[in-house]
């Protein structure tokens, strides 16, 4: 079997190994973790013809620099807008292309976006725990952290020529507000801070990382003392705490915690909302569970489509011209 | 006792069974869970119990909050509730030198012996709450009344795993290097995180635990083996 091999140059904080995650464990205090961008994520894999889940590595913004040292595997990068130099060829992220041994491969912060998606065209092996391979950042369980220095294998790699080239970019998600249901504790919040949730707006702090993303503005005061005995979190849970300050946590949350929650994000606005970068303004809009429901099963339904248009490989570049010329008649001079 | 139901999003119901922690609450949490996993509403994808409170997860693409409503309803009709079912686990404790170092501290708070505050915590009846916080972090109550101390003003930072902690009614033995604001009286050397697949954690919600005395020669001698295990 083919084999390519990596060298890690340089890694920021928080370039993690990441599969689809470890549901069911909640209930031992384990957070399902995955990828903060499930979108994303399963797209690197789609555009591969990947079966889905498989472990990838999540970029943050501090950035990934690979050398790579043994074969040639293609391989996809996916999520927000980032930067990718391969090779001396400057790119961005949504793009699919082949590294060979001694070619170089960045990925950094580019003009928008959080998290990118590195997948390949292979199996990507990393450290286990509870039978996913997806980091919790806070333990260092599962795969881990990449640190420079680290080197790490794909196995069984192919090369697919006939997928190279730009990723068609999701083009089904909502640009407005974030939408939330109000509650579980709404009804303890001051009447005005429900109000001022739903219509003030809202600044990502730096204070973002796996675990959640801190926001600034109106403080959101709770109507006398309040104190509720510890209940389950979930990702989306935003809590309050004693200083008024709204916090949404994300794939790495705690599972419990007695900080009450003025809402939860709705599912499917969650890959859109962790893609906001620090600094950055936002709103919130309060729906009813039933509409958060159709929400998610629409876009379900959006992002298997998607998905599936962007799983069919295109053809080698010989082939896209020649159906290029058929089409548009010819393009070569 | 009836359950409130509250929609989380579109993804989780919150079944809360009272306001304030009780045992009964707590009880009825545990058997409520229990309920649903001999008896799992289609398209549940986890359940976590909490103090008063337990979360029904599930996939919005194949039900909905109505359904699963319906479903615990239904449950909660037939429930069986009962306390002490757990589990009796017992988890051995170092309480002497570098192990302990709040130990005098909670001794002075309380007006016992640092002696006396030990032979209070061997003598506490133990039961997991919930877990929370990180992996393994498994929230005891039980702490008997006299050595009973609040959390300190500000948290001391890289408290090792392992540590034996306590504030106010609740005690726990943590698994990763952590910063806590609870008293540091000992330190453990039985695994939380068992490292065993077939059952990766040690303790299950509503297990009774025990704590057993072991001297730093026995604390020595068994963290060796685990870790050559």
């Amino acid at each position: 079997m083919a084999e390519a091999a990596f060298t890690v140059s340089f890694a920021g904080p928080l370039v993690t190994f990441q599969d689809s995650g470890r549901p069911g464990n909640m209930r031992y205090g384990v957070a399902a973790s995955g990828p903060m961008d499930r979108l994303a994520f399963d797209a690197a894999h789609a555009a591969l013809g990947n079966t889905p889940g498989l472990t990838a590595i999540e970029i943050s913004l501090g950035s990934l620099n690979l050398h790579c040292t043994e074969g040639a595997v293609t391989l996809a990068i996916t999520g927000g807008d980032f930067s990718v130099q391969h090779a001396g060829q400057k790119s961005s992220s949504w793009t699919i292309l082949t590294i060979r041994k001694g070619e170089r491969l960045a990925i950094s912060a580019g003009k928008a976006g959080s998290w990118a998606y590195l997948a390949f065209a292979g199996m990507l092996d990393a450290k286990d725990w509870l039978g996913s391979q997806a980091t919790h950042s806070i333990s260092g369980f599962g795969g881990g952290a990449l640190q420079a220095g680290q080197t790490f294998k794909v196995s069984d790699t192919a090369i697919r020529e006939d997928r190279l080239g730009e990723i068609m970019r999701p083009n089904f998600l909502p640009d407005g507000p974030i939408r939330v249901v109000t509650g579980p504790q709404d009804q303890h919040f001051a009447s005005d801070s429900v109000t001022h949730f739903t219509s003030d707006t809202y600044k990502l702090t730096d204070a973002y990382d796996r675990m959640g993303m801190r926001l600034g503005g109106p403080a959101l005061h709770l109507d006398g003392a309040l104190s509720i005995p510890s209940e389950p979190i979930v990702r989306g849970s935003v809590q309050v705490s004693g200083d008024g300050v709204p916090t949404v946590l994300l794939a790495d949350h705690q599972t419990t915690g007695g900080y009450p929650k003025i809402a939860t994000v709705i599912s499917s606005d969650i890959d859109r909302l962790v893609q906001f970068r620090s600094g950055q303004t936002l709103r919130f809009k309060a729906m009813t569970s039933q509409q958060a429901t159709d929400e998610a099963r629409h876009y379900a339904t959006q992002k298997a489509r998607y998905l599936a248009q962007i799983s069919v490989a295109r053809g080698s570049f010989e082939q896209r011209l020649m159906r290029e010329n058929l089409i548009h008649g010819c393009i070569l001079d | 006792m009836e359950p409130q139901f509250k929609a989380i999003a579109d993804h989780a119901l919150l079944v809360t069974f009272a306001k304030d922690i009780s045992d009964e609450a707590h009880a009825y949490v545990i058997a409520l869970d229990k309920a649903l996993a001999a008896n799992a509403p289609q398209g549940m994808i986890e359940t976590v119990p909490a103090m008063v409170n337990l979360l029904v997860s599930f996939d919005p693409i194949t039900t909905d909050h109505a359904a699963i409503e319906a479903h615990v309803h239904q449950c909660v009709r037939g429930l069986k509730v009962q306390t002490s079912v757990g589990v009796r686990r017992v988890v051995q404790v170092c309480y002497d030198g570098p192990f302990s170092p709040d130990l005098d501290a909670v001794a002075n708070a309380t007006g016992l012996s640092a002696q006396a505050v030990i032979n209070a915590h061997l003598a506490g009846d133990f039961r997991v709450l919930m877990y929370g916080f990180a992996p393994g972090y498994a929230y005891l109550s039980g702490v008997p009344a006299p050595i009973q101390v609040p959390r300190k003003p500000a948290p001391v930072r890289d408290v090792p795993a392992g540590s034996v902690i306590i504030a106010g009614p609740q005690c726990l033995v943590t698994t990763l290097t952590m910063p806590t604001g609870w008293s540091i009286i000992g330190r453990s050397p039985t695994a939380i995180l068992t490292g065993d697949p077939s059952q990766p954690f040690l303790f299950d919600v509503g297990d009774q635990v025990t704590f057993e005395r072991i001297d730093t020669a026995t604390f020595a001698r068994i963290s060796k083996d685990s870790s050559h295990g």
